[in-house]
């Protein structure tokens, strides 16, 4: 269960292209790296073995202009998300334990429960903006449609409704934090969620279906401090409603969320 | 006879229009509202732009005080009216929005520019505070750094007194929690904020290099001046 992705493209654990020459002695099966490695050997003997790629969204930089600017998906993807792959990859270099878990495997096991391991703010924040990046789309925003919104009119009585909660969340935020659209697993149901600095609901079991980062460094190039401006833009023009179906097609392997259809004899 | 009805019938008319106007100033309930810098906004620059200043001070700190204000006013509302729930409820908006408050009005108070007297080293009884208990300056300002660049999300790295042990201490808070919530008897001598809003414009995400600078603009007589108040 842990090892299936909540996305179509491929898992992070996986070597990409980009991260070709961060990889050590592991990729001993590509022909033309072999000649290099007989001359680095002993400079490559203490560089870092990249367990995690950075990956990239699914959308140029610039797609998602002029809503987030291509600015802010520069510092944000290039600069903050990186940081977070590169820590996380510097921390898991020492952890023998933690090599080859996948994304998904890591939030929950360094979350320890409560009592987070170091790892897991950059496992989780790693997590977090793959998610984000995937939850949007140029283009976006609009009503999602089919099953999503059904679900949506079920558990919230409507769409606006759903969308006061999930705006009244972003803007009552304390902080650090991200606002998350959740199936929750044991009460069946979606709800909208708050969280702190990285955590991330997947630590709690339930299976996140849209998120938006609440921390400044999203927002403030482009809106300064108007949170409110950003939240509504995104709810506009940003989510991607096809993310959220595809999410939700998912979870429903793992939540019920039909009624019992009882043949009558 | 016939004046004596009237007379408490207007008495009676004036108690309910005080009562309708300025409820909160009857009762006492003190409001807060934006303290003035001493400086232009342009004032700390290069260290700190005009731009962030200006939006540091006129925006978040303004907003934390109108929301602090709003509920200290259902506060009141809700103690007057016994409902527990309600007074409970407000306690993390006051900590939050008041913590705002008095966080940045001590940070406005922490930074001159240059010209007054910003980024000197203090002299007297703090500095010697200080290489008694740090070394040195320079063992202090790597301390207050590598402690605030460390600090996950949004917060503040303090340097603080204890007003009991008269030692002096270096300690973060989360999102805008007072130092006197790590310590009640702790006193915050100098906070740096390192939420993203105070320093993104400008330094983007490399905080390292925000808290290097702003010790340019550190104004270390406010820092003196309430060291030398706990320990004359």
């Amino acid at each position: 269960m842990g090892s299936c992705c909540y996305s179509p493209s491929p898992s992070s654990s996986h070597l990409l292209v980009t991260d070709f020459f961060s990889w050590g002695f592991k990729s001993s099966k590509l022909p033309f790296l072999q000649q290099k490695r007989r001359f680095d050997r002993s400079q490559r003997a203490s560089k870092i073995c990249g367990y995690h790629g950075l990956r990239t969204p699914p959308y140029k930089l610039d797609a998602l202009e002029p809503y987030m600017s291509l600015k802010t998906l520069e510092m944000h993807w290039g600069g903050h998300h990186r940081n977070y792959v590169e820590g996380l990859n510097k921390q898991l270099e020492k952890n023998d334990i933690l090599y080859g878990f996948t994304m998904d495997e890591l939030v929950k096991v360094t979350y320890n429960n409560g009592n987070p391991l170091p790892e897991f703010n950059n496992a989780a924040q790693v997590w977090n903006h793959d998610f984000f990046w995937e939850s949007m789309q140029p283009g976006g925003g609009d009503m999602p449609k089919l099953g999503v919104l059904q679900q949506i009119e079920k558990d919230f009585g409507s769409f606006t409704n759903f969308r006061e909660k999930f705006v009244e969340a972003a803007l009552t935020l304390f902080g650090s934090g991200w606002v998350w659209l959740v199936l929750k697993k044991e009460e069946k149901r979606l709800a909208v969620i708050k969280t702190s600095n990285g955590i991330c609901p997947l630590v709690w079991d339930d299976i996140p279906i849209i998120s938006l980062d609440m921390w400044e460094h999203a927002y403030y190039l482009d809106y300064k401090n108007d949170k409110g401006k950003y939240v509504n833009v995104f709810m506009n023009h940003l989510v991607s409603w096809n993310a959220a179906m595809a999410r939700m097609a998912r979870a429903e392997a793992f939540v019920n969320l039909g009624e019992p259809k009882i043949p009558i004899a | 006879m016939a004046f004596r009805p009237l007379l408490s019938r207007t008495l009676g008319l004036t108690q309910t229009l005080t009562h309708s106007h300025n409820l909160s100033q009857l009762r006492g309930l003190q409001t807060f509202s934006l303290p003035d810098l001493s400086y232009d906004y342009g004032a700390l620059e290069p260290a700190i732009s005009g731009e962030i200043m200006q939006l540091h001070h006129q925006k978040h700190h303004q907003a934390y005080i109108t929301n602090y204000n709003k509920a200290l006013e259902q506060l009141e509302d809700a103690i007057a009216k016994g409902d527990s729930s309600s007074v409970v409820k407000l306690q993390s908006a006051i900590k939050f929005n008041g913590g705002g408050h008095i966080n940045h009005s001590i940070f406005w108070k922490n930074l001159s520019p240059v010209s007054e007297g910003g980024g000197e080293p203090p002299h007297g009884s703090l500095g010697w505070a200080i290489d008694t208990h740090f070394g040195s300056m320079e063992v202090l300002v790597q301390k207050i750094n590598a402690e605030g660049a460390a600090l996950q999300g949004s917060g503040w790295v303090w340097l603080g007194l204890d007003k009991e042990s008269k030692k002096l201490v270096v300690d973060t808070t989360a999102n805008q929690d007072p130092l006197v919530t790590k310590g009640a008897n702790l006193v915050p001598l100098l906070g740096i904020d390192v939420w993203e809003h105070a320093y993104y414009l400008q330094y983007k995400n490399v905080r390292p290099d925000y808290l290097k600078n702003i010790w340019k603009v550190i104004n270390w007589k406010y820092a003196s001046q309430v060291y030398g108040k706990e320990c004359p």
